[in-house]
């Protein structure tokens, strides 16, 4: 057991998986930074008088990093003065959720080689699916959710699908098809909400008629109303798509196909067939996306608008690179994101002059960039090199770290 | 782009069939578009009452000579142009043609459809609809380009191996810059150099983390896109919301009339009568044309995008020209970025708004060439241009929908129309020497 340790001890100061990730975040955190200072005049003036009064800057700087990262954390895990000190973590939670279907979304086919980029266009399908079920019929309690829930899978999942039966059938890229059935998804969208039978007469703005109570997600405790099932429905999907991946016989097709699809087809694996399979699954959780935006508690008002995707379909790619294609890996970099969320809204609010919740995008990119360049990150810090046997998906760069070769798999399970 | 080389393989076994299901669907689709067109725009309500279409000819925001207007019966002409294309569907289907015929028989049936949809669009049976078409040409131009430059970047880039999904982050980060230095110098046009340099900057990031840091190239430029919507709606809302005369304020761009050729029958105003930009856009488009077939740089970067190996045995430095060639890209797409603010004078949050995604599918539509590229970026603008201008015409089909049109069609295009695109074959792929 002692051995064991020492060898973690001696694994901390090379490049392996856990202290990329780490050092990720603190350089993307440190970047952060500096664009927060960059964005206040006050302090650049300062600067501008740095030979003078280095202190001033410096104290100045310092105060303004050290108050944005405060409140962002007050915002995101805990915050000493509010009355429910833990109340943050459950927004953190509750803006994580969507992330964790949105990142399984695409980490899913990714591992069989096709790159998801059309999230936008299965989230708003499976919204208008969902959202339609949601108004339209009169359903008891749990029954409703469960059609709404159904509703939106489905409308995911035909987008997603037709993505992959155009790949397949025709051979149209995935990326081409995605991006123009995201627009024209955008396009349905905007004119739908216009339509008599979505607009909610009451309102002015373009806002589709709300889903009856009945098709709400329900709250898992009563103190608090935010955090509701879709939490549930999200772990869940993880456990599901962690069995899918790496016990089921179409898992191991779709991994056969993402590793070498000349090797899969010759062992007799349906490329196109499965590719199909791949797609359906990912727009099936984009479509849950959909449903916790509608019937979850994120948007007060739990109808369509126009921005109702809310750049997660694009956000889930980053989180699936984050979470290095791993079930689990996607469910915890999705709750960094959903903290990052959560605290960057609070930091909005809480900072003078404000800094704008926009920080938050710039470090969640930078994080991703430094996670899926190990070498870079190895060379800033002066890493050692990972030792052979010791592996790890991030060693001396061969291997990206989300593309769907067998040896991020190891590494990920041997760390 | 790495992935579709998966499905590329079968494609050479099956070449019979394939063709064949390619014919089969590019002639039924061309035979429903022709009924669409009877039916629904020559037969329609829209058309009845002997209604005649106006189409205003004269270009009245810029200076030129007054043209009357064209007024023709809509539903003869229509009838006559839906017959057009059945025919042309229909003959389609019967005969494999060769190549260079199935192009022609597909521009002109997309012409025909254009046509009658505008007909029809502008047909009232009191006269009083009219659409004005250099106005919509006018639209078109300004639409489309910064989706040339960013498809051009796209094109440089991909050609020589790096996939580039980053377009969308170098036109915004271009176009940022753009309004930042061209306030606070009071210049544009030092504002566009600080654009151009600031997408080539992009490029350098990409070339870096793709050929140093070999990251997987599309993810990259997903992610160095939102990493360019983080940074410019952050410096957006610090800086230039609360200050917008010292950051954000800069004067349009003015058009720069050629004199002679301004003058040109309807055509005149619309392509010679513009901001230097557009000149400079075109330009490009037929340089990199040149230079990427006809000089050695070109054969250099072809070879490097096809079998890298290969150059590298020959002495070609593959990966400085990668760098070369991405940073390359960038600064056109910066370029475009320049164009975006210029065009109204000042910087909005995400003002891209996808337009560099349209860059990328035009970059795969015009099959990885300079005037393919052109052609797709056209047709995207064209479409754009035809929805807002049409959506005072009152038409039964809502605007919104009208705007999906170009997707559709690409959607059908890389589906059927125009088959399996290959892209250059190391595109996407890192090259790690050894």
């Amino acid at each position: 057991m002692s051995d064991r340790l020492k060898r973690i001890l001696a694994g901390i100061g090379s490049a392996n998986t856990v202290t990329v990730t780490v050092l990720a975040f603190v350089l993307s955190v440190v970047i952060g930074g500096v664009l927060m200072i960059l964005s206040d005049q006050h302090l650049l003036s300062e600067w501008g008088y740095f030979f003078q009064h280095p202190t001033d800057a410096l104290s100045g700087s310092w105060d303004k990093v050290a108050n944005g990262y405060t409140a962002m954390f007050h915002g995101a895990v805990y915050d000493p003065h509010a009355k429910q000190a833990l109340r943050p973590i459950e927004n953190t939670i509750v803006d994580a959720t969507p992330l964790v279907f949105a990142g399984l979304a695409v980490a899913l086919p990714f591992r069989a080689g096709l790159f998801n980029i059309g999230g936008q266009s299965q989230l708003i399908i499976g919204a208008v699916c969902a959202t339609w079920v949601g108004f339209s019929i009169s359903a008891p309690m749990p029954l409703h959710v469960l059609l709404v829930i159904i509703a939106g899978i489905i409308g995911g999942a035909l987008v997603g699908g037709l993505t992959g039966l155009l790949k397949a059938r025709f051979g149209a890229h995935e990326v081409i098809s995605s991006i123009m059935l995201n627009n024209i998804a955008l396009g349905v969208l905007a004119w739908l909400i216009k339509t008599k039978a979505f607009h909610d007469p009451n309102r002015q703005d373009a806002i589709s008629k709300p889903v009856k109570d009945t098709a709400l997600l329900p709250a898992i405790h009563g103190s608090s109303p935010e955090l509701n099932f879709s939490t549930v429905l999200a772990i869940l999907a993880v456990l599901l798509v962690w069995w899918v991946m790496s016990r089921s016989t179409l898992g191991f097709r779709l991994r056969a196909l993402g590793s070498n699809p000349d090797a899969a087809r010759t062992a007799g694996i349906s490329v196109s067939r499965n590719q199909v399979y791949a797609m359906l699954l990912a727009g099936a959780l984009m479509g849950l996306v959909a449903v916790t935006q509608i019937s979850g508690t994120l948007s007060a008002s739990h109808a369509m608008t126009t921005t109702l995707d809310n750049g997660i379909g694009f956000t889930g790619i980053t989180v699936a690179l984050l979470g290095r294609g791993k079930p689990v890996g996607v469910a915890l970099a999705a709750l960094l994101f959903g903290a990052l969320d959560a605290g960057g809204v609070a930091m909005e609010a809480a900072t003078t002059p404000t800094v704008p919740h926009d920080v938050v995008t710039v470090v969640q990119a930078v994080i991703v960039v430094f996670v899926a360049a190990p070498k870079l990150v190895q060379e800033i810090f002066r890493l050692r090199d990972v030792r052979r046997g010791e592996a790890s998906g991030s060693g001396t760069g061969a291997a990206p770290s989300v593309a769907p070769a067998t040896a991020v798999d190891s590494a990920a399970e041997a760390v | 782009m790495a992935v579709a080389t998966i499905a590329a393989a079968p494609t050479a076994i099956a070449g019979g069939t394939e063709a064949d299901t390619r014919r089969y669907t590019a002639g039924a689709t061309q035979i429903i578009m022709g009924l669409v067109m009877l039916l629904g725009f020559g037969l329609g309500t829209r058309t009845a009452h002997g209604a005649s279409t106006t189409f205003g000819m004269t270009l009245v925001s810029k200076q030129g000579t007054h043209v009357p207007d064209w007024v023709f019966p809509a539903r003869p002409v229509i009838v006559a142009l839906a017959v057009a294309v059945v025919l042309l569907g229909a003959a389609r289907l019967a005969v494999q043609l060769p190549r260079r015929w199935r192009l022609i028989g597909t521009s002109v049936v997309l012409f025909c459809f254009t046509f009658a949809f505008m007909a029809w669009s502008a047909a009232d049976p009191k006269g009083g609809e009219r659409l004005i078409l250099p106005s919509v040409l006018d639209s078109m131009v300004i639409a489309a380009v910064p989706l040339v430059l960013g498809a051009l970047g796209g094109v440089v880039s991909e050609r020589s191996g790096v996939v580039n999904v980053a377009i969308e982050g170098q036109l915004l980060f271009g176009g940022f810059m753009t309004a930042l230095v061209g306030t606070a110098t009071h210049s544009l046009w030092i504002g566009v150099i600080a654009g151009v340099l600031a997408g080539a900057l992009m490029g350098l990031l990409l070339a870096v983390l793709a050929i140093r840091y070999l990251i997987e190239q599309v993810v990259l430029g997903v992610v160095l896109n939102l990493l360019a919507l983080g940074v410019t709606g952050f410096l957006f809302k610090s800086l230039m919301q609360t200050n917008q005369n010292s950051y954000n304020n800069l004067t349009p761009f003015t058009t720069v009339r050629i004199p002679g050729l301004a003058s040109i029958w309807v055509i005149g105003p619309v392509a010679f009568d513009q901001p230097l930009i557009v000149y400079i856009a075109v330009f490009l488009v037929v340089l990199v044309h040149l230079g990427l077939f006809h000089t050695r740089w070109g054969l250099r970067t072809r070879a490097v995008g096809e079998h890298p190996a290969a150059a590298d045995t020959v002495g070609v430095k593959v990966l400085r020209l990668r760098y070369r060639n991405v940073m390359l890209g960038g600064a056109f797409a910066g370029l475009g970025g320049a164009w975006l603010v210029g065009n109204v004078g000042n910087f909005t949050e995400n003002m891209t708004n996808g337009k560099g995604f349209i860059a990328l599918a035009a970059v795969i539509f015009g099959r990885w060439s300079p005037f393919g590229a052109l052609a797709a970026a056209a047709l995207f603008g064209f479409t754009d241009a035809l929805a807002s201008q049409t959506s005072s015409l009152q038409l039964p089909i809502p605007s919104d929908l009208l705007t999906t049109l170009p997707y559709v069609a690409t959607l059908f295009a890389v589906a059927g129309l125009i088959g399996r695109v290959r892209a250059p074959a190391a595109d996407g792929k890192p090259y790690i020497k050894g």
